[in-house]
């Protein structure tokens, strides 16, 4: 197609490089994950992208789009693999299905596809799964899975049986179970210790794949797909908040370091708080943003009871991005600092038809 | 040459120059067509009157068109040759519309008329601003940097405001065209001399020659003109080099990148203390006052799928047809677009001529100009607000544009939109945005032209409502005075006559007549109009009175 008046010039760059570059940016965490948590993973990951493909394609198909054309643009697949990592990796695969189904069907496609969605797919996933099957969304398995990928894939189709051996409590479980029976520990770290859950500087295995996330995500600040606003304020924020409470009782409150690099904060920071379609757009709305939804994240997973709280934080901001962009409209390019706020021809119309 | 702090604007992007094609072309004439097509339509503002006849000869210079009003500027005879028609032509226009033109055919011999420099019969004392500005109308010198306007409304200072800075733009931000780089390369002292004579007509207290660093030729040649001015010292005239940054050459940004002065909407250059001229106009300028010249070429760059690319001077009123034909374009070509690819448009019509403002032509071809992936949903991104130099979110602009609520899309700034093209560049979804807005705007109005007429409607009916009340008023008074006089007279008949029974039948009869054929006459006199019934109402009294 051929633009009919200027500009003529057009860079050449796609939603579909955008979404390719999140991709990519998720490797290294996918590998990190694989080798420490078992190959589990990839299934997830294979089960999530067809139904989500499957769906996007039927769902475009009876609202009478461009299959062929929007399944490219891959935005499909990066919600997928999102649900794939924030899943435990031994669910059952009906349960990713579901997932999918609620992200791609409910959150996306029905509220008018790509672009128009007001709630993140992937967090409305988990959402919905962690409230109607509590149990199965709380199987984390430990570090050092040592179980063949055919019978983990067995174990997914649900043609073996769920072992509770293979699972056990996340690092982020282990310090709220202690907040709330109000167990007397004079050390938290010790209490991590003794349960083998604590690493060099986080949850043990999660803190390497954690810090893979923030490569990638440091790759996509790199690659400009998403800017510095939202992961800064998010990670500013929920350093903050942790490091008052740690300050106040270090005995209960775990160290900002450990929060960071546990479950799905550097994800949220960079990958899925990033979502431009149900976050903010103007870069002081992008900075509340962020801070809320690190804020709420560390509320949530501290004093909640759900095992990590990026999802409905991340949910609740999504709620306030379209108040928030509307009160923090950059100023136009020479607009004087006390320039009367312009009324629009409707309002004037309104006032004078008015007697 | 003291450096002194550039200031960059937000967003804007970094485009391919493109520029090499022509950049190494000297400028050349185009051989004089045999015809010329001038349209009325050279600048902003009102339409120059014709002052020439069908079959009247005309030297080169002669002046065909004068300036009306203000905002206007004259025209000029591009070469000799007889006038063959005034009449509506195609023109340089998006939608080929036709407006009216005149029309020369050569004689070939190019012969000028006779020439009135302003500086030669001038004295060596100062000139009167007003005096050149008037000549420089006369002269047909717009702004030739595309926007045609007339370049002696810019003259005008601000009342009680000193010109601190003037900017001569020569940063050709636009990629391909280079037709300023070559005027700059190769007329460098014509130019010099032109912001010298503007420095001191205008007491600028300082002079800036704006060139994107990717013309570093232009800025050497200029430099170097100035230094070979002693005159250029003492005005403080200087280049700066600025990043080629598009949309660097804007007025607004370009303000700001050299001064750091923010110009807000409705704020014109000079309340600020600044004035810019385009360096082709700085040129075209010099050539009216030096040597008499009007306008009646310009440089034009023609590029693209071509296979004579360069920089050809072009007899206004040439086709465009004339110079892709000159410049061998190629016949894959799919259109040709006139001005830069950013702002320019796409020409529907070959024979329409050159104008004042068309500064490059571009053969285009999906060679320069790849097909465009076809437009997809806005994700909201922001690579668009961030790409904008004017701060706006043409995210939020064409959101409510494309849902047709302009009133919100105007809350969000739309009328400070420079078109610029930015946005449109860098959208990942290929969302033609600039499109959207240029439809809104139009829609904007559209719809404030006719809440106007509506006003306008709406006060004629008023007044009409308002003078009919009066009316009615003023007609009760005399109605209500009339019947106090006639009792009055009565009263007074009866006091002093029993004869009134004395008048016989026939005088009585006769008295009626009369009275009954005047009111007639009177009717016939006021005709149907509105107020005849008032008239009627009025006389009867009258009547009452003589009967």
């Amino acid at each position: 197609m051929n633009p009919f008046s200027a500009p003529y010039l057009h860079r050449p760059t796609s939603v579909n490089r955008s979404m390719n570059l999140v991709l990519v940016a998720l490797l290294p965490g996918i590998l990190v994950y694989l080798t420490l948590f078992g190959s589990a993973l990839i299934v997830q990951i294979f089960i999530a992208s067809v139904s989500a493909l499957f769906f996007e394609a039927l769902l475009l198909y009876w609202r009478g789009r461009p299959v062929r054309e929007r399944l490219s643009d891959h935005s499909a697949l990066v919600t997928a693999w999102l649900i794939a990592l924030t899943f435990p990796p031994l669910s059952p695969w009906w349960l990713t299905v579901i997932g999918v189904f609620f992200a791609i069907v409910v959150a996306k496609q029905l509220y008018g596809g790509l672009g128009q969605n007001p709630f993140n797919p992937a967090m409305i996933a988990f959402a919905v799964c962690i409230i109607a099957f509590p149990a199965l969304m709380s199987q984390w398995p430990a570090q050092g899975l040592n179980l063949p990928f055919r019978e983990q894939a067995e174990i997914i189709f649900g043609l073996a049986p769920r072992l509770d051996a293979l699972t056990s409590a996340t690092p982020l479980d282990a310090i709220k179970t202690a907040l709330k029976t109000d167990a007397l520990y004079d050390n938290l770290q010790k209490l991590l210790m003794n349960q083998n859950l604590y690493g060099t500087f986080a949850g043990r295995g999660w803190e390497w794949v954690t810090t893979a996330y923030l490569c990638g995500g440091v790759f996509l600040l790199i690659m400009g797909v998403i800017t510095w606003h939202v992961p800064v304020a998010f990670i500013v924020s929920m350093s903050a908040i942790a490091f008052i409470c740690w300050l106040i009782e270090p005995s209960r409150f775990a160290n900002p370091l450990f929060h960071l690099f546990s479950g799905g904060a550097m994800l949220g920071a960079f990958f899925i708080a990033t979502d431009p379609v149900s976050g903010c757009a103007t870069p002081r709305g992008k900075l509340i943003f962020g801070a809320g939804a690190g804020l709420l994240a560390y509320l949530i997973r501290v004093f909640g009871s759900f095992p990590d709280g990026i999802a409905f934080s991340v949910l609740i901001m999504n709620m306030t991005a379209p108040l928030l962009d509307l009160y923090c409209q950059p100023k136009v390019f020479g607009a004087l600092p006390s320039m009367p706020v312009k009324k629009d021809l409707a309002a004037k119309v309104k006032e004078e038809e008015s007697p | 040459m003291s450096k002194k702090k550039l200031f960059s604007f937000l967003g804007g992007i970094k485009l391919a120059h493109r520029k090499e094609y022509s950049s190494e072309k000297a400028i050349a004439p185009l051989p004089m067509p045999k015809k010329l097509i001038l349209p009325l339509r050279q600048s902003a503002g009102s339409l120059p009157a014709p002052i020439v006849q069908v079959g009247e000869k005309v030297n080169k210079g002669q002046c065909l068109a004068a300036a009306e009003g203000w905002i206007s500027a004259s025209l000029h005879a591009p070469t000799s040759g007889t006038i063959r028609d005034i009449g509506d032509y195609p023109i340089a226009h998006p939608s080929g519309l036709v407006a009216p033109c005149i029309v020369i055919e050569a004689d070939g011999e190019d012969a000028w008329g006779e020439r009135q420099p302003l500086l030669e019969h001038a004295d060596s004392e100062r000139l009167d601003p007003e005096t050149v500005q008037r000549y420089l109308q006369s002269m047909g010198v717009v702004g030739m940097g595309g926007a045609v306007f007339p370049s002696h409304v810019k003259l005008s200072k601000a009342p009680g405001v000193p010109l601190e800075t003037l900017i001569v733009n020569g940063a050709e931000c636009e990629p391909f065209i280079t037709c300023d780089d070559r005027l700059m390369r190769e007329r460098a002292a014509e130019i010099v001399s032109g912001i010298i004579f503007l420095a001191e007509l205008l007491e600028a207290k300082e002079s800036v020659v704006a060139i994107e660093d990717n013309k570093p030729e232009a800025a050497a040649a200029m430099r170097a003109a100035l230094a070979a001015r002693l005159e250029a010292t003492a005005n403080h005239i200087r280049v700066v080099v600025i990043p080629a940054v598009y949309p660097a050459g804007s007025l607004k940004q370009l303000i700001y990148t050299l001064t750091g002065k923010r110009a807000p909407a409705g704020v014109l250059p000079p309340q600020l203390g600044v004035q810019c001229f385009n360096t082709a106009t700085v040129y075209a300028i010099w050539q009216a006052v030096a040597r008499g010249e009007p306008v009646i070429s310009r440089i034009v760059t023609v590029t693209g799928n071509v296979g004579r690319p360069g920089n050809l001077e072009v007899p206004l009123g040439a086709s465009v047809a004339d110079v892709l034909q000159y410049a061998e374009a190629r016949p894959e070509s799919d259109g040709c677009l006139v001005g830069g690819p950013m702002m320019g448009f796409l020409l529907p019509d070959y024979d329409a001529p050159i104008g004042k403002g068309a500064n490059c032509l571009i053969a285009r071809s999906p060679q320069f100009f790849p097909h465009k992936a076809p437009e997809s949903p806005c994700i909201r991104c922001t690579n668009c607000a961030q790409a904008c130099p004017q701060g706006l979110l043409p995210y939020e602009m064409y959101w409510w544009s494309r849902a047709r609520d302009f009133a919100k899309a105007e809350r969000h700034n739309l009328q400070e939109c420079i078109e610029c093209g930015c946005c449109s560049y860098v959208c990942p979804s290929s969302i033609p945005l600039v499109q959207y807005f240029r439809f809104a705007k139009d829609a904007l109005r559209t719809a404030a032209t006719k809440k106007e007429m509506a006003d306008q409607a709406r006060e004629r009916f008023e007044f009409r409502q308002f003078r009919a009340e009066r009316e009615k008023t003023e007609r009760t008074q005399k109605l209500a005075q009339a019947a106090k006089q006639q009792s009055a007279k009565l009263a007074a008949e009866n006091a002093n006559a029993a004869p009134a029974e004395d008048l016989d039948e026939t005088r009585k009869q006769a008295l009626i007549a009369a009275a009954i054929e005047r009111v007639a006459g009177e009717r016939a006199k006021v005709g149907c109009d509105e107020g005849a019934n008032a008239t009627e109402a009025a006389l009867a009294p009258n009547h009452g009175n003589s009967a």
